[in-house]
């Protein structure tokens, strides 16, 4: 028998990653981040400034809601700081999930019709909310200059802050981990396509994004440390602002629960994208 | 590489499932995940039944596709023909790693491409220029292929003063020219096509049957296309393959593929008995359509009369005359025609109407029969009774090309003042 360049087959073997195939479609994950950039602003004024814009206002309305109304503390930071901080974490980690989660039914119509590496796709979400995400960061860093040269406020940075790229990458694991999974369920089932939308929301209370670690107590706190979230989110406040914990176990810990997802959710996806198309 | 295989399908097939997806699919994936979890063989694959939506079955399961054994060798140009529904789109998509195959499998030597649809992933907020690179990354393009042959699709596409607006404000010829251009440069060893032809104007389909021709006999490439338009398909292609209700009836030359399917398996394609088509009041034997003079192909020129003659028996006096309704290939009546005039007789009957010379444009068409009673009610109706392909008898190859706008062609007297 002769060897095929290409074998069709109604098998399929969980172990079959094929990412040289990925690879060899980089170009389509490079322009599919610039379709998803230069379409966002088409026929806005303010174009990229609503990058900003989202944050700023959340930040806003938590440091009046959690600030003010309900007195929850910020580990003595300011609380623009230690909102806006939270703020672009969770935004990154959310988006990528939700967005990541919906790829299969969201692309069913060209996944209809032409076949590539189906893993190009959410890929490329996370990597376009990397570029927002990135933007948003600078954002951050300007709003901490601005702290330390026109305000009392003394700037705290750790050489933690070198670990930061490490921190975002392990974010967006995670949020491509579980956001594949989802995804690879939904195409038969919608069923779970509820669940994410409202869950991301839930889960953001139980990551210290509107709260620091340093206030959680008990039994509380060992369920809070579970999610893997959590020393991403305090390990970046540690690292720029100087408060919080940062433990290297905590990011071990979110370090191979991303990797196990990933593992397990890039396994899954590649047995759903043979014939997810029959059941969408 | 002539010769050698570079497509090799064996024992396909594909199960669908009908009916909506709830909570009793849900139970059924847990019984099939239960019987393969143990090593036993998917209880489901069982029971699917033949793929004809016309007959009500008892399974939810329903083979799309059935045992597909083919080969295509290398500079092939192989059609796909089939009725709707007979399972051509499902080999397409198998073929072009949309879905898997149920049982089987297909192998490849070389570069597959396949145009199931023009413009996939055309993004309506960027620029036509945005949208070739975005297009043809999809299709498989590395982006610097694409960039070298910028010029040349932007050139095919004819639509160069507009590249810089979003492709939301084209028109939709515009839009396809420009999304056919892009597929037209694809560098691929084998090419699958889809219908993908019935779009766009006269002059650019014209343009769009050159390039396929170009692709298929100038390049020597490997192309499978699938289409109802049996003009084109003989035109473009050397070999064929027929399906019917998901399995494979015929694979050979073109001709007699495209013979196969328009006779649906009786002895010929212009003549047809029949024993089915009847009632207590009428009952049909036999159709006849002819060219006058006689050819001594399976095919009707345009350029000769057109017989088509009709044997049946009246069984009663309530019977008045018989009609014909004429459709075109996509299924839309173009006329209907009667025979008001002859007075019936009881017993056989043979009558025959006669087309002019170039009535009907080159294409495909579809004789639904009614039989009308003298209260003006039809007696029997019997859809497509019958079909023939009327081709263009001077223009041997691109008959298609040619091809005038409309279904029929009809000479009238013209005169100068």
């Amino acid at each position: 028998m002769k060897k095929w360049d290409l074998e069709i087959s109604s098998k399929t073997f969980w172990w079959k990653w094929n990412l040289k195939e990925v690879w060899r479609y980089r170009d389509l994950l490079l322009l599919l981040v610039m379709r998803d950039y230069k379409a966002s602003f088409r026929q806005t004024i303010l174009g990229p400034i609503w990058f900003f814009i989202q944050p700023i206002f959340t930040t806003i309305v938590y440091t009046f809601v959690f600030n003010r109304v309900a007195k929850l503390g910020t580990d003595g930071q300011p609380p623009a700081l230690f909102y806006l901080s939270g703020v672009i974490l969770w935004n990154y980690f959310s988006t990528s999930l939700t967005s990541t989660s919906n790829a299969f039914i969201q692309n069913a119509s060209i996944f209809g019709k032409v076949y590539f590496p189906r893993l190009i796709i959410p890929v490329s979400i996370v990597l376009s909310n990397l570029m927002k995400f990135s933007v948003q960061l600078a954002f951050f860093i300007c709003m901490l200059i601005y702290y330390t040269n026109f305000t009392t406020y003394t700037a705290n940075m750790s050489w933690h802050i070198v670990l930061v790229p490490l921190l975002v990458l392990n974010m967006a694991l995670l949020g491509l981990g579980a956001g594949m999974i989802i995804s690879s369920f939904t195409t038969k089932y919608r069923d779970l396509a509820y669940l994410v939308t409202f869950g991301v929301q839930l889960l953001m209370y139980a990551t210290p994004v509107v709260y620091p670690l340093s206030m959680v107590k008990g039994k509380l706190l060992s369920i809070i440390l579970l999610n893997p979230m959590t020393g991403i989110v305090e390990g970046f406040r540690y690292g720029f602002l100087g408060t919080g914990s940062f433990e290297w176990g905590m990011l071990a810990y979110s370090f191979s629960f991303a990797a196990v997802m990933l593992v397990i959710a890039i396994s899954l996806f590649n047995r759903v994208e043979k014939s997810f198309m029959d059941t969408v | 590489m002539e010769g050698k295989v570079v497509l090799k399908a064996e024992n396909i097939s594909k199960m669908y499932r009908l009916g909506l997806v709830n909570s009793r699919s849900l139970s059924a994936d847990l019984n099939r995940w239960w019987h393969l979890l143990r090593g036993k063989e998917d209880p489901h694959l069982k029971i699917g039944e033949m793929n004809n939506r016309a007959v009500k079955g008892n399974s939810d399961y329903v083979w799309a596709l059935k045992d597909i054994d083919f080969e295509v060798n290398a500079g092939d140009t192989m059609a796909i023909i089939g009725r709707n529904g007979a399972g051509k789109s499902t080999l397409l998509k198998l073929l072009s790693r949309v879905t898997q195959p149920t049982t089987g499998s297909i192998g490849v030597h070389g570069r597959i491409a396949s145009l199931l649809e023009v413009g996939t992933g055309f993004h309506p907020e960027l620029t036509g220029r945005d949208n070739i690179y975005l297009n043809g990354a999809i299709l498989g393009m590395r982006k610097s292929e694409i960039k070298q042959k910028l010029d040349q699709i932007i050139d095919f596409s004819g639509v160069e003063r507009y590249i810089d607006t979003p492709v939301k404000r084209y028109s939709s010829g515009m839009y396809v020219r420009l999304a056919f251009a892009v597929a037209a440069h694809l560098e691929s060893e084998i090419l699958i096509i889809d219908e993908v032809l019935a779009v766009g104007d006269m002059e650019f389909q014209k343009k769009c049957l050159g390039k396929m021709d170009e692709v298929a006999k100038g390049q020597g490439r490997t192309v499978l296309f699938v289409s109802h338009n049996m003009a084109a398909v003989k035109s473009l292609c050397e070999k064929g393959i027929v399906i019917e209700n998901g399995q494979k009836v015929f694979q050979g030359p073109i001709g007699e593929a495209v013979k196969h399917y328009m006779s649906k398996g009786s002895e010929s394609a212009l003549r047809r008995q029949f024993d089915f088509v009847k009632n207590d009041q009428f009952s049909l034997t036999e159709i006849g359509i002819y060219n006058d003079p006689i050819g001594q192909e399976e095919l009707l020129l345009d350029k000769h009369k057109i017989q088509i003659s009709t044997s049946f028996e009246v069984l009663s006096s309530e019977v008045s005359h018989i009609a014909y309704h004429v459709y075109n290939e996509s299924g839309d009546p173009i006329f209907s025609m009667g025979t008001m005039d002859i007075a019936l007789q009881m017993g056989t009957n043979t009558i025959t109407c006669e087309i002019p010379p170039y009535f009907f444009q080159s294409g495909t068409y579809y004789l639904s029969l009614y039989v009308i009673s003298k209260a003006q009610k039809a007696i029997l109706i019997e859809k497509d009774v019958m079909s023939f392909l009327v081709t263009d008898g001077d223009r041997q190859m691109g008959a298609f090309m040619g091809r005038e706008p409309g279904d029929i062609r009809p000479q009238f007297n013209w005169f100068s003042a």
